[in-house]
């Protein structure tokens, strides 16, 4: 695991313009025209995020067209998703036990109420 | 009703930068899911969450300023977590620390639990000293996570063995098996 690369990943994943700039990069590629679009923010505050996320290999941007579409780097999103996925599933594992244990408890309690009425 | 349990799947999200956010549903009465969160002999029966560990300790003080520890055995060793409760309100609250040892920097939980329609809504904040913190305890995760796929990698390696192919075995089933 390279943390520094996911420390990148993450810082550049905490603010909410770039995680709306990354969802809407993975629809397919767009310039920074019409990703500021949907931002009520100045072309070069989007070209700021932008920046941000470019040096965290987040996404890349073509250099041969006038408009430079920036597009979607998919590997360190993964690792990152990863990452965060396999803490998810030990907890999960530990909650379905707990399910399983709660259908119990209820049923140990029906069964009481049942006798008492 | 349609699903059995009726109950959904984990979400984790990070708010900031020092923060975990746990949220699910559990398809029971509050009561039920604080007494199973906090009675030490029903924590041992859901903590434990992988093949080959085992729980060795399991000590719930359930009141402000006592205390709680969980040792679990693996095959890599000894996970050992404890803490301190800063607020219980039952069935609905608790607020303690949680130090994985020997780590000096603890975590802040606050847990709250909430019911709707005879369901209970869980929420669990948990706040570090620093991002590095954060993320170490995330990772945590992925070194146990990791140890599963190696168990899975195990067994696809095997069903990939000539002596078991040659026995007619397909390895897609043993791998599942």
């Amino acid at each position: 695991m390279n943390t520094e690369r996911l420390d990148a990943t993450f810082a550049a994943l905490a603010d909410p313009t770039r995680r709306a700039i990354v969802a809407r990069l993975a629809r397919g590629e767009a310039s920074v025209l019409e990703l500021a679009e949907p931002f009520a923010m100045s072309q070069p505050a989007i070209s700021k995020h932008i920046k941000v996320l470019e040096r965290a290999g987040l996404i890349a941007r073509s250099r041969d067209a006038q408009r430079r579409p920036c597009r979607l780097v998919v590997a360190p999103l993964r690792e990152a998703t990863d990452w965060l996925e396999r803490y998810r599933e030990m907890w999960e594992a530990r909650f379905q036990k707990l399910d399983n244990l709660l259908e119990e408890l209820k049923e140990k309690e029906n069964r009481h109420v049942r006798k008492t009425r | 009703m349609s699903e059995k349990r009726g109950s959904g799947k984990l979400e984790i999200t990070l708010p900031s930068d020092t923060e975990i956010l746990m949220t699910r549903v559990f398809a029971a009465p509050r009561r039920l899911v604080f007494e199973a969160m906090t009675k030490a002999e029903y924590v041992r029966r859901w903590w434990c969450c992988m093949e080959g560990f085992t729980m060795t300790v399991c000590e719930i003080d359930l009141r402000v300023g006592g205390r709680y520890r969980y040792v679990t055995v693996g095959p890599h060793g000894e996970m050992a977590f404890n803490g301190v409760y800063h607020e219980i309100v039952p069935p609905e609250r608790i607020v303690h620390s949680e130090f994985f040892e020997p780590h000096p920097d603890g975590l802040m939980v606050t847990m709250t639990l909430e019911e709707r329609d005879g369901k209970t809504y869980y929420r669990s904040l948990l706040r570090a000293v620093s991002k590095e913190q954060r993320d170490g305890v995330i990772a945590s995760g992925m070194e146990s996570g990791a140890d599963l796929a190696l168990d899975h990698l195990e067994d696809v390696a095997r069903s990939l063995d000539p002596a078991h192919r040659a026995a007619g075995a397909s390895p897609v089933a043993i791998a599942r098996g």
